[in-house]
């Protein structure tokens, strides 16, 4: 049998290792390289975006109609998650309040935790699926389908065309739809409490607002426009960057929701860091 | 003989062709990641002509198409059309030039939310800004006649059957009247029927509206009724070029395997 000398094992061992830690580091490196060209498409995509919001030849008609189909088409459900949300949070605090007898403050409660939090985010968080996952599955398919390279040899920019404005019309309509839900869960709080009780419609709206003040609705407004930007950009994002196969209009679905609610999230993470500063 | 067969047999008549290229690709490269699509191509489309662009699925023919219309950029070599480098356009100006370029797709790619008039309006609307509202209805209607589809006008893509799609992707792309026309496998996944008729209307646009056309195809029935002349694409490079008499009587193994 060949003897082997110690000292090569040692060497060859070594060079072993230091292949497995280059591939790694090989491996890491592409990983890193993917995250950044990840991050440079989004930077370029949003730079586009931006540099088509405010071109001479804004799609007004496209415009409306996606008012239309992000806002109006969503009514059914947003009115009744809203009012599930105002029962439920009157249903599930009436109880405590009895037991503190402040059941007097329960309309002022409600109408403040459905305003500055639950409105906002329970209905982004809805318009995150459903808005969401809708732009990401119809521009997945029009990349699929070539629609999108259709649009492009028509002379017509898409991202004007599509992007730009369904982005707006999610940032104008998403607000709104927060606010009817606001509106809806007190009426639904209203609904609530007459289930245990006999509180006047008028009795307890007046109640709800007296603890309203403007630093309860104006931040929450502010923020539900970032909500609306961020859902449509994202699911603008994912669909007009879907690969070519079928599979892909799934997974740009998918993604545009998770990462939209993902972001709502994390959008409402700092703007109650910056709302509490402001009033301290 | 209806009137726009009428017109096609006058035109294609009196058609002198001359020997000026609308479309000149040189030395044209495209790769995707480490495959080379397409190596070294070299062609000319002439004014007036139907070009048909034969070669296997995967021979890169709908990307050199691609390129032409500037939604693929080449990795080497130049592609000119009406004399304009179209890698080097802005995006301004490869608009303007597209607004002369008209692009069958493969799929049809007709918009979904949209019914057949509305498909139809759409790049008239942005091409031709100064029609009135009236001449481009007129426009629409002439236009589903000659495809045949005039009843169609206020259905949605979903209704329509898979020839039907391609005739009205077809009206929508002819409704702008392009000076080139680029066919990306304009038979392909229709009955033999249908494919004649197909075939039928792209010799119907060339005699009309007096277009160049490069018409990619595999399908050997529809490059035999619409070519003026043929080029044949194998791994990356133009493997042949030729009248289809030339093909068809040519001994090379691979052309006799595609014509047989």
């Amino acid at each position: 049998m060949k003897k082997i000398d110690p000292a090569f094992k040692i060497k060859g061992f070594a060079t072993k290792q230091s292949v497995r830690l280059s591939e790694k580091t090989l491996a890491k490196t592409e990983k890193a390289g993917n995250y950044l060209t990840d991050l440079a498409d989004v930077v370029l995509f949003l730079g586009k975006v931006f540099r088509e919001t405010f071109s001479r030849d804004f799609e007004f008609k496209e415009f409306l109609r996606q008012c239309f189909q992000i806002g109006y088409k969503s009514l059914p459900l947003i009115s009744i998650t809203g009012a599930i949300m105002g029962i439920v949070l009157t249903i599930q605090s009436r109880p405590v309040l009895v037991n503190f007898g402040a059941v007097t403050l329960l309309p002022g409660m409600v109408a403040i935790s459905l305003i500055r939090e639950m409105g906002p985010v329970i209905t982004g968080l809805i318009c995150a699926g459903k808005i969401g996952s809708g732009m990401g599955a119809e521009l997945g398919s029009m990349k699929v389908t070539e629609q999108i390279d259709a649009m492009e040899v028509s002379s017509t920019n898409p991202i004007r065309f599509l992007v730009v404005t369904r982005i707006l019309a999610a940032t104008l309509m998403i607000p709104l739809l927060i606010l009817y839900a606001d509106a809806l869960g007190i009426f639904g709080s209203w609904a609530g409490a007459n289930l245990k009780g006999d509180v006047s419609f008028v009795l307890f709206f007046s109640q709800a607002f007296s603890h309203v003040t403007f630093m309860d609705l104006f931040p929450a407004v502010i923020k539900s426009f970032f909500f609306g930007a961020v859902i449509g950009t994202v699911g603008c994002y994912q669909g007009y960057n879907a690969g070519r196969g079928t599979e892909s209009v799934g997974k740009a679905a998918n993604s545009a929701v998770v990462l939209a609610s993902l972001l709502v999230i994390i959008v409402d993470v700092v703007a109650v860091q910056i709302t509490d500063m402001l009033r301290s | 003989m209806n009137k726009l067969q009428a017109e096609t047999l006058s035109g294609v008549a009196t058609k002198k062709k001359s020997k000026e290229p609308v479309v000149e690709i040189t030395n044209l490269r495209k790769g995707f990641g480490q495959q080379e699509v397409l190596k070294n191509i070299s062609l000319q489309l002439f004014t007036g002509e139907n070009l048909v662009v034969l070669g296997k699925s995967g021979s890169g023919k709908s990307v050199l198409i691609k390129c032409v219309v500037g939604l693929l950029n080449p990795e080497g070599g130049k592609v000119e059309v009406l004399g304009q480098n179209v890698s080097t356009l802005t995006r301004e100006t490869l608009g303007e030039l597209r607004k002369k370029i008209g692009f069958l797709f493969q799929s049809g790619a007709l918009y979904d939310s949209m019914t057949v008039k509305q498909n139809l309006e759409f790049p008239l609307k942005r091409i031709k800004k100064d029609l009135t509202e009236k001449e481009r209805e007129e426009k629409i209607t002439e236009v589903l006649e000659n495809v045949g589809l005039a009843d169609a006008m206020y259905k949605m893509p979903s209704q329509l059957s898979g020839g039907m799609r391609k005739r009205i992707s077809l009206a929508r792309t002819i409704v702008v009247d392009p000076m080139i026309m680029l066919y990306d496998e304009p038979t392909t996944g229709l009955d033999p029927i249908t494919s004649d008729e197909i075939s039928s209307l792209i010799n119907e646009v060339q005699g009309k509206y007096k277009t160049s056309s490069i018409i990619i195809t595999h399908d050997i029935k529809c490059a035999q009724n619409t070519a003026n002349r043929m080029v044949m694409l194998h791994e990356g490079e133009v493997y042949m070029e030729g009248k289809l008499a030339d093909y068809e009587h040519s001994t090379d193994p691979f052309i006799q395997a595609f014509f047989k």
